[in-house]
């Protein structure tokens, strides 16, 4: 996976984070799955089409998300609550949405979220992709943003033949 | 003035909507998609709209370009993580008047109102 793309999600959570919830987070060493690996008990997950197909999910303990949702709500509000659910899917609905608009020279577009809530749940990534867990601390706990995303057939053409133009134009 | 919200967030929502009442605007609806605001606006009457792009149902663009095409010139701000330029413009070509980029602080919120509001005021 190019590390721009890694670089994006970092920066999107960093500034999500900061802007909405006043919550500084700090980042761990981001490091490859075979899957996405969802440790942890709920899942805020986006969809991703266009140049880049796949998954973001937005991985939190129960404890993480209880703090954060509170910091974002302005009020604690119960994990069994429609509302809650409403603020982890519009909190990774932002990450992705920032994230991609960082994206070099493609075109993507996100879905609404879901949003996962329940102990050993398992999501199944798109096949072919990649995926990288960013660990991410904040004052609330730890909690993750997985990505799991490919270039199409598409993206990779258009961004080869830019690379030769510029080539030989340089 | 009366304020319509259009997010399919409830959290969105409820930020927006303390934003407004803190700017003094008490007169607030709420829509959770393109197709809810429809069938909401037209008993309303909306005098500015806070509108977000992805949504079920009907998405921002769709709604907006149903409203202009119904002949309506209420003001609409865009507030959405949509942010490519191609997306703003094409925004700005279905007749939305203004742009906020989620994520956006309180301040930034209000900026926009009011830059938006004095825009049309002096148009």
């Amino acid at each position: 996976m190019d590390t721009s793309y890694i670089t994006a999600f970092i920066e999107a959570t960093q500034i999500v984070f900061e802007t909405m919830l006043s919550m500084p987070i700090t980042f761990g060493r981001p490091e490859v799955a075979e899957s996405i690996p969802t440790k942890y008990d709920i899942s805020g997950i986006i969809g991703l089409s266009g140049d880049v197909v796949g998954a973001v999910v937005l991985s939190f303990p129960t404890e993480t998300a209880g703090g954060v949702v509170a910091a974002f709500a302005g009020e604690p509000l119960s994990v069994k609550s429609d509302d809650f659910a409403d603020a982890i899917g519009e909190l990774a609905n932002m990450i992705s949405g920032s994230a991609k608009a960082k994206f070099p020279g493609r075109s993507v577009s996100i879905s609404c979220p879901t949003v996962v809530i329940g102990k050993n749940h398992r999501i199944h990534q798109p096949s072919d992709s990649t995926c990288i867990s960013i660990p991410c601390h904040s004052p609330c706990g730890e909690f993750a943003v997985e990505v799991c995303i490919r270039e199409t057939d598409d993206a990779v053409g258009s961004h080869q033949a830019a690379s030769e133009t510029a080539s030989a134009a340089g | 003035m009366r304020v319509m919200i259009v997010d399919d967030s409830k959290t969105m929502r409820n930020i927006q909507r303390n934003v407004l009442t803190k700017l003094g605007y008490t007169e607030l609806e709420e829509a959770c998609d393109g197709q809810d605001a429809l069938s909401k606006a037209g008993a309303f009457k909306p005098e500015l709209i806070l509108l977000d792009w992805n949504m079920p149902n009907m998405d921002g663009l769709a709604f907006l370009k149903t409203y202009r095409g119904q002949g309506h010139d209420t003001p609409i701000i865009m507030v959405t993580t949509e942010s490519e330029k191609p997306r703003v413009v094409e925004a700005i070509k279905a007749g939305v008047n203004n742009y906020l980029v989620k994520p956006f602080t309180p301040d930034g919120l209000s900026g926009r109102i009011k830059e938006t509001l004095e825009k049309m005021a002096a148009a």
